[in-house]
C-alpha cells in the first residue's frame, strides 16, 4: 500500500472513527512508515454488518421475551454480546443449566442469590432484570 | 522489529471453531507468543504471574507500580470502557501496559489507541477476570531484566526461521499457506450452503479479521514487510529488501480481497460467479504466498 493509497473513510457508527488506526505504507522511495486512518469503507461496511446482524437478532429476542417465550436471561445475554458458553463460564453452571433459566416458568423460580449473580454480570439492577419485558 | 523476531505473521482458518456461529479465521500467531519468543530471542528476563484472586491480582500490579514498573497484563476488550463500542466485543487475549496510577485510576497505553487512556479499578478487574474462552486470570508481566547488548540479527534470522516454518510446514490443513486454500475452497462453497445472511456475514468476519483486528492493514501483511525492510537494514542482506517489496504486493492482493469481498457483501449477491472469483483471487494469494515463503527460507545468511 502506498501512502495516497491509505483510506480516511469516516465511519461514526458506535464510534468507530474515534480510534484512528495504524497502518503501514510505503513512500515515493519505497521505505515504509506508519500513517493514522479513519477508516476503511471495506472494514466499516464489515463492522456494520456484524452489528446490525446482533441487534436484529437481538430485538427478535425482545420480542420473544414480551411474547412469554423466553425469560430475560436470554435477553441480556445476547445484549451484553455474550454467548451461551460464555456466559456459562461467568455463572459457575453447566450450559443446559443457563438453557433451562431461559425458561420463564423456570426463571420466575429462580433464587435471589442467583439472580444477584446474573445482576451483576449484566452490570443491571433486579428490578430492570425481573421487569424486563413486561 | 518486535513482530517480525517474535515470528508474528501467521494464517489460520478453523472451519469448525464457531465465534457467534462464524467459523475463524486468523492472520496472526496466537495472543502471548510474541512476546515471550521476542523476550526470549534478546536474552530479556521478564516476571510472569497469574493468579486465583482478584484482590491479589490488583495488590500485585499496584506493588509493581509502586516501583514505577509499567506492567503488561491479557485482558478481555469487552471491559474496556475507554474504546468505543464498535470495537468492544468479548474477546479476552487482548494486550495492554498500565504504566501508572493517578486519582485511583489506572494510566493505560494500549496498542489500539494512539493516545493513552484510564480506567477505573472495577472495569480493569472485570477485564483482567474475564470468562470465556481463553481466561486471562489476571495475568500480568513485566520486565526484570535487560542485557547490556542486544544481537538483534540473531534474533531476525531465527524469528524469520520459525516463520518459515509455521506458514509452510503445519502438516494439517488449517495452518499456514495451506489454509488460504482450504479458506478459498470453502469460500466457493459458500453461495450452495449457506443462506445468503450467513454467506455475507462468513465473509464479513474474514474482512474484521483481516483489517479491523491489529496493526498495519492488509492482515498484518504490511507490517511484516515493513519488518523485512528493517531487517534488510539492520543486516545489509539486500534479499530481504526485494522480499519486503514482494511481500507489501501480497499484501495489496489482500486489501483488493477484502475490498471485493466487502463489494459482495454489499451487493447482498449470493451468485455463485461472485463468489467462485473472490475464491480465485484467495488461491492466487496462497500460491504467492507459498512461494514467497519458500524463499524467505532460502535466503542465505
Amino acid at each position: 500500500m502506498k501512502l495516497n493509497e491509505v483510506p480516511q473513510d469516516k465511519e461514526e457508527f458506535k464510534g468507530k472513527s474515534n480510534v484512528h488506526k495504524l497502518l503501514y505504507a510505503t513512500g515515493d522511495d519505497g521505505s515504509y512508515t506508519s500513517v493514522n486512518s479513519e477508516g476503511w469503507e471495506a472494514e466499516n461496511l464489515a463492522t456494520t454488518q456484524a452489528w446490525e446482524a446482533v441487534l436484529e437478532e437481538l430485538k427478535e429476542t425482545e420480542a420473544k421475551v414480551k411474547r412469554g417465550e423466553l425469560s430475560p436471561i436470554a435477553y441480556f445475554m445476547q445484549k451484553n454480546l455474550m454467548e451461551l458458553s460464555v456466559l456459562a463460564r461467568y455463572m459457575g453452571k453447566w450450559k443446559w443449566q443457563i438453557k433451562r433459566h431461559f425458561k420463564p416458568e423456570v426463571f420466575r423460580k429462580l433464587d435471589d442469590k442467583t439472580l444477584a449473580k446474573y445482576c451483576r454480570i449484566f452490570g443491571i439492577t433486579l428490578s430492570e432484570l425481573q421487569d424486563f419485558g413486561r | 522489529m518486535a513482530f517480525g523476531i517474535g515470528a508474528g505473521i501467521f494464517f489460520g482458518h478453523l472451519p469448525f471453531v464457531k465465534v457467534s456461529g462464524i467459523p475463524g479465521t486468523t492472520f496472526r500467531i496466537w495472543p502471548g507468543y510474541i512476546f515471550k519468543r521476542v523476550t526470549q530471542r534478546l536474552g530479556i528476563k521478564i516476571h510472569t504471574e497469574k493468579f486465583d484472586s482478584e484482590a491479589k491480582a490488583m495488590e500485585a500490579l499496584d506493588t509493581a507500580l509502586s516501583q514505577n514498573i509499567p506492567v503488561g497484563m491479557i485482558t478481555g476488550v469487552y471491559y474496556l470502557d475507554y474504546l468505543p463500542e464498535a470495537f468492544r466485543f468479548h474477546f479476552n487475549a487482548h494486550n495492554l501496559v498500565i504504566y501508572g496510577k493517578e486519582n485511583d485510576r489506572y494510566l493505560v497505553s494500549d496498542p489500539v489507541l494512539e493516545a493513552t487512556a484510564t480506567i477505573g479499578p472495577e472495569a480493569l478487574v472485570r477485564a483482567r477476570f474475564a470468562r470465556g474462552m481463553p481466561e486471562p486470570k489476571g495475568k500480568m508481566y513485566y520486565i526484570k531484566e535487560v542485557p547490556g547488548s542486544i544481537d538483534l540479527a540473531k534474533g531476525i534470522k531465527d524469528g524469520i526461521k520459525q516463520t518459515c516454518f509455521f506458514m509452510s510446514s503445519p502438516p494439517v490443513p488449517w495452518f499456514g499457506v495451506n489454509a488460504i486454500h482450504l479458506l478459498a475452497k470453502k469460500i466457493e462453497q459458500y453461495p450452495k450452503k449457506l443462506t445468503p445472511r450467513q454467506c455475507t456475514l462468513y465473509l464479513g468476519n474474514i474482512i474484521r479479521m483481516q483489517e479491523e483486528i491489529g496493526t498495519g492493514g492488509g492482515g498484518f501483511r504490511f507490517l511484516y514487510a515493513a519488518f523485512l525492510q528493517e531487517a534488510a537494514q539492520h543486516t545489509g542482506n539486500n534479499e530481504l529488501g526485494t522480499l519486503s517489496e514482494r511481500y507489501t504486493a501480497i499484501g495489496d492482493q489482500w486489501r483488493h480481497f477484502a475490498y471485493s469481498a466487502a463489494r459482495i457483501c454489499k451487493a447482498r449477491n449470493s451468485d455463485l460467479v461472485s463468489y467462485t472469483e473472490l475464491s480465485k483471487l484467495l488461491h492466487d494469494i496462497g500460491d504467492k504466498e507459498k512461494q514467497f515463503f519458500k524463499d524467505l527460507k532460502k535466503v542465505s545468511w
